[in-house]
């Protein structure tokens, strides 16, 4: 028993279907129709694909919804590391505010940590109406337990209809926690959120199978509806420290006793440039043939002001570290300007960065992918292209 | 050590090409794989194995082709494999997935550690992992580059975290739930003994029936979340531009002043 339901009679045997299932669970039969094997997981993914409509998933039944209403408002985790706020959460912020106007209710912050009230004002700066803010020397730094027992307290006490969490490790971690608890949908990892018009529930949008396809989620029955959120996708907004905003303190849920897990240390990697936030990368694959070739990388981002990125053959060959590397088993980046250099642009190099505003590719291959994906591109030798490409930006740029 | 390994199975996106005319993915005949993350999971599974002794079960929840994945796992060194297949299991989201994996490790019995890989490749959720952790009321650490220590008399676990400011050394105490990234270690190749023990082994297949598990709260009626529409993005906008000039520094030159003009170098 398979979750896709087919209509024999309105298919026509065309097979697009099965071009584009992910799991190879279609085929066609002995009279060319479609069957569907047991690898089907019901993702959906080919029925909008069938031009018949001979392809639907079940339905499912709605619950009451009388105390599903009783969930008001909109939430966002304030993320902090030593006192400082993570930008990711001020994006959310922008984002949630809009959402909470559309759903004529306020935006409400939840700032867990120690001595943080300068974070709680922070966020009434940003747009957040009401802020729960629970000062303890247990939240001093994020620990997974008593900071979801502490979220899960306040969505009992509180009844948010949504909330929303950065994509940042420590949001995953904690959002795939208080989730699990409230027995509620989450979504993760999202670079769309709406309301939907009518239901006015929120249409969840993230990328899959490395960003490509685009899934839209709804949790329909169950509150609050709870996603993380990719950093850099909504716009960061502008604070206004003449803003007014309620703060509302909270207490924390365990003792230290009660907790299991300590944080020893963090070492701070220095030097270590965090690619998931530098607005411009250059980045340098196979084409630079050893780890002396990044040494003309560095030079193009010094210039321009960039960090160094990596593909995975650049990674795996041992030429640079883990850290730098762009893509499905890397990190996902969204910069203003990706160079892509002897890359060739394999889909998981692109799956974490085709997001980019504009990307130049320079490699001597012209039927490489990632030309096909590229605004400008340099057909050409890198060992030459770059360092003159360095020199002529230097030369604009004054440096 | 008794160690539990998370697995999954998933399409081999290093077998996918794009349809360039529909820019569709091209997905006829991918083979499934065990999911990357998951690789490194195993291997530490079994490292520590080595070291301390004990077992390495592996368990997936899947369609029953996931058994070819449990079987290169049993070809890499795990000792034993279960499969949860059943119809009734189909369209888990998160939620779902995560209480079910939980059941059958709780019909499994006592275990030290819980190893998955950091999120798998197909869906890139990550939620899995902690969602187990928080079924069974266990510690979790997730995104773990490293063990540190592992004293499993005294119950404690050291380890470090790739956080986005750096590494973060965290201590905890066992039973607890560890989800792991690349730099861990480098997963080993299955061995031609392990590939003969992996055809033999008897891999059991677990149904709802099997688990102690409301029916209720598996497969898609399970699920809090639905997928309700599934698109290919956009494909980027405009053609690729490519600089033509007699030499490589005028070529340079000409791609200089369009950066600039984009207005996107300060």
């Amino acid at each position: 028993m398979a979750l896709l339901e087919i209509k024999r009679d309105a298919c026509t045997g065309c097979g697009l279907c099965i071009q584009v299932c992910p799991f190879g669970a279609l085929a066609l039969d002995s009279e060319n129709i479609i069957t569907v094997s047991e690898a089907c997981t019901g993702c959906g993914a080919c029925v909008p694909e069938c031009p018949t409509g001979a392809l639907s998933l079940p339905e499912v039944e709605k619950k009451e919804s009388a105390d599903l209403d009783t969930y008001q408002g909109v939430w966002v985790w304030v993320e902090q590391c030593n006192g400082r706020a993570s930008s990711i959460s001020w994006e959310m912020i922008g984002k949630g505010k809009r959402l909470a106007a559309r759903r004529g209710t306020i935006l409400t912050a939840c700032v867990l940590g120690h001595e943080a009230e300068p974070i709680a004002r922070e966020a009434i700066a940003f747009g957040a109406d009401r802020v729960f803010l629970v000062d303890d020397p247990t939240l001093k730094v994020y620990r997974t337990d008593p900071y979801a027992r502490c979220l899960v307290e306040l969505v009992k006490k509180y009844r948010p209809e949504i909330f929303l969490l950065g994509a940042s490790t420590r949001g995953r971690d904690l959002a795939g926690a208080v989730a699990t608890y409230l027995y509620t949908g989450l979504t993760a990892d999202c670079t769309g959120l709406e309301i939907e018009e009518g239901s006015n529930l929120l249409l969840q949008i993230r990328p899959a199978f490395g960003g490509n396809i685009m899934a839209t989620i709804k949790c329909e029955n169950y509150r609050p509806q709870m996603a993380t959120v990719r950093h850099h996708v909504f716009e960061m907004p502008v604070p206004d420290h003449s803003r007014q905003g309620q703060i509302i303190r909270e207490k924390a849920v365990l003792l230290e006793e009660q907790i299991a897990t300590r944080v020893l240390d963090l070492i701070v990697e220095k030097n270590e440039v965090n690619i998931a936030d530098a607005k411009i990368i250059v980045s340098g694959g196979r084409g630079l043939k050893g780890p002396e070739g990044f040494t003309i990388i560095h030079e193009l981002a010094d210039v321009l002001g960039g960090a160094v990125g990596a593909s995975r053959a650049a990674v795996d060959a041992g030429w640079i570290s883990y850290a730098h590397q762009v893509g499905q088993t890397g990190r996902t980046v969204r910069p203003d300007l990706y160079i892509a250099c002897g890359i060739s642009g394999a889909i998981q190099h692109q799956a974490g960065m085709r997001t980019s505003k504009i990307i130049v590719a320079i490699n001597k291959d012209p039927e490489a992918p990632i030309f096909q994906i590229a605004d400008y591109g340099i057909v050409g030798d890198l060992f030459t292209v770059v360092p003159a490409l360095t020199r002529a930006l230097k030369k604009r740029l004054n440096k | 050590m008794q160690a539990i390994v998370c697995i999954k199975q998933v399409p081999d996106t290093t077998e996918v090409k794009i349809d360039p005319e529909r820019g569709t993915l091209i997905r006829e005949g991918v083979p499934g794989i065990i999911n990357p993350f998951d690789t490194y999971a195993i291997e530490e599974a079994l490292r520590w194995k080595e070291k301390l002794g004990g077992k390495v079960t592996v368990i997936t929840m899947g369609p029953p082709q996931a058994i070819s994945a449990l079987k290169e796992a049993v070809a890499m060194g795990a000792d034993e494999a279960i499969l949860l297949s059943d119809p009734a299991f189909a369209g888990a989201d998160t939620w779902a997935t995560a209480y079910t994996l939980a059941a059958a490790i709780r019909k499994i019995g006592q275990f030290d550690l819980i190893f998955c890989g950091r999120q798998a490749i197909d869906g890139d959720t990550g939620q899995v992992g902690p969602g187990v952790a928080t079924q069974l009321q266990i510690n979790q650490l997730t995104y773990v580059c490293k063990i540190a220590s592992l004293d499993l008399e005294q119950k404690r676990i050291e380890v470090e975290r790739l956080v986005e400011e750096g590494k973060e050394v965290v201590q905890s105490t066992l039973p607890c739930l560890i989800t792991v990234v690349k730099d861990i270690n480098q997963p080993r190749y299955p061995t031609i003994l392990g590939i003969r023990r992996s055809q033999k082994v008897q891999i059991p297949t677990w149904t709802a029936k099997d688990l102690e598990v409301d029916p209720k709260l598996i497969g898609l009626n399970g699920s809090p979340t639905r997928v309700v529409k599934i698109e290919t993005p956009p494909a980027r906008a405009g053609k690729c531009q490519i600089m033509q000039a007699e030499s490589v520094e005028q070529q340079a030159e000409l791609l200089a002043e369009k950066l600039i003009a984009e207005k996107i170098i300060v």
